[in-house]
């Protein structure tokens, strides 16, 4: 479904376009450099503590000091997601932890429980606080209420419609972030203890196991309580299997009307994937974006952007409740095929424009004859089979084998360094 | 210390229950309930049934002169559609007497705040109430009592008891909700398999229930409306063999979930906690828990869905 405006009811309804900030995950140091560079506004992280993904590598103090240079230098911010739902026992230290924050130079924390949105008001008086999405956030007196309370940004609950992301906007001068791509949980989010009980991990605290995407059966009991006898079976052997399973939210094609409604910052969900998928779906939506800030009415979908993400999403897509309530077509009830047909192979070290010859640093195993494409954030897109390889000292290589090993090739058209080579995969 | 100011220092726990009409209202009272909780379904969450505000007006008469409590369950995650009547609901409630408003959403707050309203505040965001600072600064923006997560250990309760700066409950009986969907998954699931609507299955006075494939003895309830869908767990939860540790802990008050239980069911198990906190607060010293509580449930427990404690003795881990 795409929403269509004529110029006039543009014109009516809004005189200036504001340009959203563009946020994305990075789950490691590497990561936040190349959500960057590949056109990030902003990066969001993990601590050591308090985050909702215990399993990633999460950032310790130094490797935060360092993002954060890095960000500066490139005029972005970087938050913190310190949104857990605390228990008692996470209490001590949390003071100190914002503290150090506040002295890294953290832009803002993204925070659900107030425990830690009073703490970090005392503790980190100089870190923003984002509402955590876990908050469940869906109308606009509690948005209303958060302000209030010193919150200068609430990412709404993922149930939010377009229309009642406008209307919040329209009631409360505040920032509204929403998530535009990536994966969902199927429930409101932080309202889902199915790990807890199934697995004894705590899913507001980073353990989630995603027990939303396992199968079930599905029965109808005779009576209206429980009883000892199983009557009929709604799942049937052979058929798909009862899930709560989601597919991912993509938004790229429907930028303008993100952008209408007046939502401040536009999140791409992802701490645990690749640097391969973080820039190549920043680096679609960052064109995307621009283009239409450019010039709304010339503005154009384009097909490569949506061949992008397709070339790094992990699931299905759908476009949540921003138009209409899901249905069945946006859940995932089949087997999930792998939609991911591509891989990072390597990423471009040099480039000598005389030669046309590049340097690039080996990210996954590649060799002569295999097709590979480049893409970057200064436009890098090209598609070439690989020539002779050789290492740094000009011996020939039948294959790139060895991780961060240094390969010399020819590239068929100008890159530059930071460009992305992926490969097909099989 | 005598005895006898020791079990005057003993603050009984209050103990509550769910109740989806007035009739249960007053069956649970004559069972021993100091409280029971209903509400109207257009602004409440997880009861088992509705009732108007005149129906609540009504429960609030009976349970008065009976020197009991009704609260008022306003719990929802409100969207856009129900603010504009939500003032007026909650300015009925207190018309009406209600004893206590419990809530989760921020919005209800404000419609209190700007309405000026009296009321008394219980607050509950189900599986996300898990620290006492957290409980202490709902306290501080005018709940009087927080309801905590079903998924907090015996430890981890005694922490928030001696944290919190507030009257806290905890539930001793009964299923809880373990997922919240704004989705209509059943809807959407048959739609798939190509049966054309869901059966109205509840209004045939039958029941959903999920199979999780590996755990083929575990049956969870799923409730589906047109507010979306609520997994509930598939065990009960039954603290009368060590009620006496939790009340040891002083622990304000006690809830039993009446959700998808007969009312045979509920009120034997009202009974019995009555009797057991009863006994408890005549003689803490003399107390002993009686296998013929426990008996008494069992005989109308349903033999699918066991009688656990919960997450009051499991360590998580994340």
């Amino acid at each position: 479904m795409t929403i269509t405006m004529s110029r006039e009811e543009m014109l009516g309804k809004r005189r200036k376009l504001a340009l959203p900030e563009l946020l994305a995950p990075a789950g490691n140091l590497e990561k936040l450099k190349f959500a960057i560079r590949y056109g990030a506004d902003a990066v969001y992280i993990g601590g050591q503590r308090y985050g909702l993904r215990s399993n990633a590598d999460n950032f310790s103090f130094d490797e935060m000091r360092e993002g954060v240079a890095f960000a500066r230098q490139h005029g972005a911010k970087v938050f913190v997601a310190t949104n857990i739902y605390a228990h008692n026992e996470d209490l001590p230290g949390l003071h100190d932890y914002l503290s150090e924050l506040d002295r890294i130079g953290i832009d803002a924390i993204i925070v659900a429980d107030p425990a830690i949105i009073e703490t970090a008001k005392r503790a980190a008086p100089n870190v923003e606080l984002h509402l955590s999405t876990q908050q469940s956030t869906l109308n606009w007196q509690a948005v209303r209420f958060w302000k209030d309370e010193g919150v200068s940004r609430v990412v709404l609950a993922r149930e939010a419609s377009m229309r009642e992301i406008e209307e919040i906007k329209e009631h409360v001068d505040i920032e509204i972030e929403v998530f535009i791509h990536g994966a969902m949980c199927s429930s409101y989010s932080g309202r889902c203890v199915l790990s807890n009980h199934f697995t004894d991990r705590d899913s507001n605290r980073g353990g989630c196991c995603q027990s939303c995407r396992w199968k079930y059966d599905l029965f109808v009991s005779e009576e209206d309580l429980m009883t000892e006898s199983y009557s009929a079976r709604l799942t049937a052997d052979g058929e798909d299997p009862f899930t709560m399973s989601s597919k991912d939210m993509c938004m790229i094609e429907h930028i303008p009307a993100l952008i209408r409604s007046g939502v401040d910052s536009f999140k791409i969900e992802g701490r645990m994937k690749s640097i391969h998928y973080v820039a190549t779906v920043v680096n679609a939506y960052r064109q995307a974006i621009d283009a239409y800030m450019r010039d709304p009415f010339a503005y154009e979908l384009k097909q490569e952007w949506l061949e992008e993400i397709g070339k790094a999403a992990n699931r299905p897509v759908s476009t949540g409740f921003f138009f209409e309530e899901p249905d069945h077509d946006d859940h995932i009830y089949t087997p999930e095929d792998k939609p991911q047909a591509y891989d990072f192979a390597g990423l471009v070290m040099d480039y000598d424009a005389a030669s046309g010859m590049a340097v690039i640093e080996q990210r996954n195993h590649f060799k002569p004859g295999q097709e590979v494409e480049f893409i970057g954030p200064d436009g890098t897109h090209f598609k070439q089979i690989v020539g002779d390889i050789y290492d740094t000292d000009g011996r020939p290589l039948d294959a790139a084998r060895h991780p961060l090993q240094l390969i010399r090739m020819h590239v068929e058209q100008p890159v530059h360094k930071f460009d992305m080579m992926r490969k097909k995969l099989n | 210390m005598s005895d006898n100011q020791a079990s005057d220092a003993f603050r009984k726990p209050e103990i509550s229950i769910s109740a989806g009409s007035l009739e249960e209202v007053k069956q649970y009272i004559e069972a021993g309930a100091d409280a029971v909780v209903v509400g109207d379904l257009t602004y409440a969450e997880r009861l088992p049934g509705s009732m108007p505000v005149t129906l609540i007006a009504e429960a609030v008469k009976l349970a008065h002169e009976r020197q009991t409590r009704v609260y008022a369950a306003v719990n929802k995650i409100f969207d856009h559609s129900l603010l504009p009547g939500l003032g007026d609901h909650l300015q009925s409630l207190q018309d009406a007497g209600v004893d206590a408003v419990i809530f989760g959403d921020p919005a209800v707050l404000m419609a209190v705040r700007e309405r000026g309203l009296g009321l008394r505040l219980h607050w509950t965001a189900e599986m996300t109430t898990t620290n006492y600072m957290t409980a202490n600064y709902w306290a501080s923006k005018g709940a009087s009592r927080t309801i905590l997560a079903r998924e907090l250990n015996l430890e981890e309760i005694a922490g928030f008891r001696r944290g919190a700066n507030h009257e806290i409950q905890i539930q001793v009986h009964g299923m809880t909700n373990i997922y919240h969907s704004k989705r209509k998954l059943v809807k959407h699931y048959l739609t798939h398999r190509g049966k054309k609507l869901a059966p109205q299955y509840e209004q045939d006075g039958k029941l959903l229930y999920l199979v999780e494939q590996e755990r083929p003895d575990e049956r969870y309830p799923i409730i589906e409306n047109e507010n979306g869908t609520l997994i509930m767990s598939s065990y009960d939860i039954c603290t009368i063999e060590c009620l006496d540790e939790l009340m040891e802990l002083g622990i304000d008050a006690f809830y039993i979930e009446g959700l998808l239980k007969s009312v045979e069911y509920n009120k034997t198990v009202m009974r019995v906690y009555r009797e057991a906190i009863d006994a408890y607060a005549a003689d803490p010293a003399a107390y002993e828990f009686r296998d013929e509580w426990l008996d008494a449930i069992h005989e109308l427990q349903d033999p699918g869905r066991e009688l656990t404690f919960g997450f009051l003795f499991k360590e998580q881990v994340y």
